[in-house]
């Protein structure tokens, strides 16, 4: 619950704040309160593996950028109005969207009791067996990805 | 004693050996500071500190009391929130890994099977992992905050530096996770104590790791984000007074708990040859095996400093250029073999 407000709060502080570096902060922390929730479901590993990658390896790469940028309010261009309707159009189309997913979604809610499938052993059997093909999948892209960074890193 | 069914016991047991624990590594952490001096005193033919106290032995102390009293400048333009969360962060994170480091087998008092452990989650090596990379923010919070182009520019290095060396740490990590199968430091403190300690089995991990943890205490020769002749001092430019005690001495506690990690998974931790062959009781035992562990971590403080007063430097083009072309193609070879033999083996 208390980690639950503090997600919201971070969250909302990380649109709201006027200081791209304060926002990197917030999304921190909002990072952080999401580890928690995962920890609270039993999923240690995911709670770990979420903190090392983002909070750890991401965020830190969205500071440094920031901080060498070292932007604010004053520097920033004067945004043109249609940007911002177009903004403001297509954000509430994605909130349209979201509500009328979630209202007919089904979720039922996870209990607190022994439930064993975060643990890295239960995990990691499921991830190689049932799920191996989407796994590797995945592993495809994250590569395709990697090829790409490079591509464009040795054009210049 | 059982009071709204919580073992009040079992809460008053792991706050003392919180307590016990954080303040072991604070005061091996002040006397550090004190060894360094003295270390280097020697290898440089000096006296070293010899003023306070006996041998200097209160040297550490005083300079605590001057760091305590010296007067606290926040620089105006600079973010007064961030600029007190930076070296709190880096202490923080500086005092949590040694929570999952096993201090030594289990104590039996008064019938009741006390661990030396804080906890003994499943995930271990993970979280310590986590923990590290959020170290890093300590050092990037405080050199910004600082509104000073030197404080950046070092913190800047020091991300830059602290992200490259986890890859080839993290690598040389999950070779000697391959080998023993377990996530938990307990577990495989357990293992060496049967049998050999695993640097026998992974001796280029071992290597790796020693190198890349050089890189993430920021310690020489990788003490490029601190390099006073090119940065005037380096993150903690602007800190003053206890602040800039903080972050010397969270440097200090990583040294330590890295020491501690380096004795625990490649040097068997708590267990020492011929443990079991002895023949005293289990609690004797168990403070012998402690006492082994500080042993290994004191050798491994010593050869930091040693290395810190013999190896000049590196360029920061050399220390990238080490850290991707030579520590992550060593790292991912030696997965790669230990793999291969782990499901020969297996076969």
């Amino acid at each position: 619950m208390v980690l639950s407000v503090i997600a919201l709060v971070s969250a909302l502080g990380v649109v709201l704040s006027k200081n791209p570096v304060t926002s990197v902060l917030c999304l921190i922390v909002t990072f952080f309160t999401i580890a928690g929730h995962y920890i609270m479901l039993n999923a240690q590993f995911l709670a770990v593996v979420h903190i090392i990658v983002y909070a750890g390896a991401i965020m830190v790469l969205f500071l440094y950028v920031m901080m060498l940028m070292n932007l604010n309010a004053e520097l920033e261009p004067q945004k043109r109005n249609w940007l911002k309707y177009a903004g403001a159009i297509s954000g509430g189309a994605l909130l349209v969207v979201l509500v009328a997913a979630l209202r007919d979604a089904s979720m039922p809610a996870i209990g607190t009791e022994a439930n064993e499938i975060g643990l890295i052993k239960n995990l990691g059997q499921m991830l190689f067996t049932q799920y191996v093909v989407p796994f590797e999948v995945s592993s495809i892209l994250f590569l395709s990805a990697m090829v790409g960074a490079v591509v464009i890193g040795k054009k210049d | 004693m059982t009071l709204l069914s919580i073992d009040w016991f079992f809460i008053l047991e792991k706050i003392l050996l919180i307590s016990a624990v954080l303040v072991l590594s604070l005061v091996v952490a002040m006397y550090s500071t004190w060894g360094e001096r003295k270390v280097a005193a020697w290898i440089q033919d000096r006296l070293g500190p010899n003023r306070a106290g006996p041998m200097g032995l209160l040297q550490p102390l005083a300079d605590g009391g001057k760091l305590f009293f010296k007067e606290e400048i926040i620089p105006t333009n600079s973010n007064r929130f961030l600029f007190i969360l930076g070296p709190s962060i880096a202490m923080l994170v500086a005092c949590m890994t040694s929570a999952v480091i096993p201090w030594g087998d289990t104590l039996t008092i008064a019938g009741r099977t006390v661990s030396l452990q804080v906890a003994d989650v499943n995930i271990g090596i993970l979280f310590i992992f986590g923990v590290l990379s959020v170290g890093v923010y300590g050092i990037m919070i405080g050199g910004w905050a600082s509104n000073n182009k030197y404080s950046l520019l070092a913190s800047v290095r020091a991300a830059s530096q602290i992200i490259s060396y986890e890859l080839p740490m993290g690598l040389a990590l999950i070779a000697l996770l391959m080998l023993t199968g377990t996530l938990s430091l307990k577990e495989i403190v357990e293992q060496q104590r049967h049998d050999y300690w695993n640097v026998v089995y992974q001796p280029l991990g071992f290597f790796i790791f020693l190198v890349t943890a050089f890189a993430e205490t920021n310690r020489a020769p990788f003490d490029l984000p601190e390099a006073e002749n090119e940065l005037n001092g380096g993150y903690h430019l602007e800190y003053s007074s206890m602040k800039l005690g903080f972050y010397l001495f969270a440097e200090y506690i990583n040294m330590f708990v890295s020491s501690a990690l380096m004795a625990t998974m490649y040097f068997g931790g708590y267990a020492f040859p011929g443990m079991d062959s002895l023949g005293v009781s289990p609690n004797l035992l168990t403070i012998l095996g402690f006492l082994a562990l500080f042993v290994k971590i004191l050798v491994f403080i010593f050869f930091f400093m040693w290395v810190r007063w013999t190896v000049p430097r590196f360029r920061y083009d050399q220390l990238m250029r080490l850290g991707w072309r030579v520590m992550i193609p060593l790292a991912l070879a030696n997965m790669l073999i230990t793999g291969a033999i782990v499901l020969f083996r297996q076969h």
